[in-house]
């Protein structure tokens, strides 16, 4: 299955009015855009919330996220500790406000990786085509031939656990999306006139590759960044779970499910509220991402 | 006709097979350190104390002493004609063990999709036609929030409620659906709702949106003029063109389910290839590792295949890139 090549779609449609748009009011007529999808705002503020709490954890945090207390373990939600404690009697408030810090490292590294990797690899298949293109897209296949979720673990499994380590893991699955992505905008740019022209004026296939075309992939990249920090905050949560994430005693949302799940009969509570984290956070760059995608292509929806 | 496209679609496999079984044959060569030493249990400090005899064994097994290009050749001959090495744990061939598990990993795929099929169909159909009303912003929640939730809570949450609260459904455990049907559903209820829940959401939302695109068309609207009834114009009109719909995002789920079936198996102890994959990294048994992958990928390369041969046959005027 290809990716639509979409024509130029990086001016907002508000904002398309030729002559009177500068940047900033550019900017002002996506704001009014976005800000009428009340779901994608509500997006926006649930990865503001994310990014804010990663930041300021220590500040936020009501205990110390390692501390243990096992005489208060497996605590309900109450007064001392706010989402109660886990197993060792860590304060769980205070273990998912670190979590946020974990989740985001990885997912900013792993996406950064995809899309680095991702974007110049697209670009040259398209831009050079044939036999570059076939190659490069062939590895695309193969590198899709592997579930994503099954060639993080199979990464995970062969180069051992660390940072780096699930930076690749993560970030190999996504780099077709953004290959694929900028591959066919900049197959349904190359022959258009202004690229004519800039070649005519001597300008040198690096530049009329970047300086030119790639502009127009902007759009759909910040569309696709957004699932893209979804997708690794859930793959990131999933290898913790599975114990081939950060070692103990990180404090990782989905380590906490895992070291809580021996006692789901004692305290259900304490699972609860980690997954929920997982899930609004996902669930805030899933809405943001779509709120995106219908400001800068109304036709599209979502496969 | 169909046959041709078959045998052309075969042609473009062979290059993403080829790269593929180098990925797959990788999985063992980018273990950091010395990969035999690290099959064998030994960590730096300790590597003092594994029998020489053993480690040479294990090296000339694995092919060590050759190099690279070399060992891969002598690994793809073997594992085309069947032979995918041995266990370095239970000492038994991992042919067998993966041919042995197999058939649980996909009992539990098909069950998953079906189960998200029954639920998802109806939902999409009936939130396109009831457009902007309670229902239709039920089955959207539904639809967000299942792709937002992960799986492991989900199933963590369902074993709370339904094994540890009610008592209902048993947590772990499976019979082959061939044996005993009713006692691999009420087995496979729990894992089948955990593995097909993204995928339901995902099909819900697509069909939503084509169904919506099809009874704003013409012969929607032609075939309401002419008097039929609301549920055969809905039924038998659009929802048959939103069929496709279901074709493309079942061959896009197939990755979801697969992947996803590591963890779901891992949970509920269901003995499939995708929990035999978690099991070999955890004991270090790479052959099994890599037989695990290899045929999880060679399953979805083939499903996807199948897919697109069928939306080829629905759908005439798909043509090859």
């Amino acid at each position: 299955m290809s990716i639509k090549a979409e024509p130029a779609v990086a001016s907002p449609p508000a904002a398309s009015t030729p002559g009177t748009g500068t940047y900033a009011s550019q900017l002002i007529a996506a704001w009014r855009v976005i800000s009428r999808n009340r779901l994608a705002l509500l997006g926006g503020f649930v990865i503001l919330v994310g990014v804010f709490t990663a930041i300021f954890a220590p500040l936020l945090a009501t205990h110390d996220p390692y501390e243990i207390d096992i005489v208060n373990r497996l605590r309900g939600p109450g007064p001392g500790h706010w989402l109660g404690t886990d197993v060792l009697g860590r304060d769980t408030f205070s273990r998912l406000v670190y979590g946020a810090r974990t989740a985001f490292q990885v997912a900013i590294g792993a996406v950064a990786l995809g899309a680095i990797a991702g974007i110049p690899l697209g670009a040259i298949a398209g831009f050079y085509g044939r036999r570059v293109d076939a190659i490069v897209m062939r590895f695309m296949d193969s590198v899709l031939a592997f579930p994503g979720q099954l060639l993080a673990i199979a990464l995970v499994a062969a180069l051992g656990g660390g940072l780096i380590s699930l930076y690749i893991a993560i970030g190999v699955s996504s780099i077709p999306q953004y290959a694929r992505i900028v591959r066919g905008v900049v197959l349904s740019q190359k022959e258009r006139e202004y690229v004519e022209a800039a070649r005519m004026v001597g300008e040198s296939n690096l530049r009329v590759l970047f300086g030119e075309i790639l502009p127009n992939c902007v759009a759909p990249i910040i569309v696709t960044l957004s699932f893209d920090f979804a997708h690794a905050i859930l793959i990131e949560s999933s290898l913790s779970f599975l114990g081939l994430g950060f070692p103990p005693p990180t404090a990782s949302w989905g380590l906490m499910l895992k070291e809580i799940s021996p006692f789901l009969e004692l305290q259900p509570l304490s699972a609860l509220f980690p997954g929920l984290t997982i899930a609004i956070m996902i669930l805030g760059f899933n809405l943001f991402g779509d709120g995106l995608r219908d400001l800068f292509d109304p036709r599209h929806y979502e496969i | 006709m169909i046959a041709s496209y078959v045998v052309q679609r075969l042609f473009q496999l062979v290059p993403v097979l080829f790269l593929v079984s180098i990925g797959i044959f990788l999985i063992i060569q980018l273990i950091p350190g010395d990969p035999v030493m690290v099959m064998l249990g030994a960590t730096p400090e300790t590597s003092g104390n594994i029998n020489r005899q053993q480690y040479e064994e294990l090296r000339h097994q694995l092919g060590f002493d050759q190099p690279l290009p070399i060992r891969y050749l002598n690994w793809v001959s073997k594992v085309v004609r069947g032979d995918l090495g041995m266990s370095l744990k239970s000492r038994r061939p991992v042919l067998e063990t993966l041919l042995e598990r197999y058939p649980a990993t996909i009992f539990l795929a098909i069950t998953a999709l079906i189960g998200a099929v029954i639920v998802a169909v109806p939902a999409g159909i009936i939130a396109a036609v009831r457009q902007n009303t309670w229902v239709d912003y039920l089955a959207m929640g539904f639809s967000l929030w299942g792709v937002a939730m992960p799986n492991f809570w989900l199933a963590l949450m369902l074993i709370v409620l339904f094994s540890i609260n009610l008592g209902w459904l048993p947590s772990i455990g499976y019979t082959s659906p061939l044996v005993q049907p009713v006692d691999f559903l009420r087995h496979a209820f729990m894992p089948a709702i955990v593995l097909g829940a993204s995928t339901s959401a995902h099909l819900t939302r697509y069909l939503r949106a084509e169904m919506l695109e099809q009874l704003s068309q013409d012969y929607v609207r032609a075939a309401r003029a002419r008097g039929l009834p609301p549920l055969v114009v809905i039924v038998k009109h659009a929802a048959k063109n939103s069929l496709l719909a279901v074709v493309t995002v079942v061959g896009l789920q197939t990755a979801r389910l697969l992947g996803g079936s590591a963890i779901v198996e891992t949970i509920f102890s269901w003995p499939g290839v995708a929990s035999l994959l978690l099991e070999g990294i955890y004991a270090r048994d790479y052959p099994i590792v890599q037989g695990a992958v290899l045929i999880l990928a060679l399953t979805y390369v083939f499903i996807n295949l199948v897919v697109d041969v069928a939306y080829k046959f629905l759908d005439p005027r798909v043509r090859l890139e």
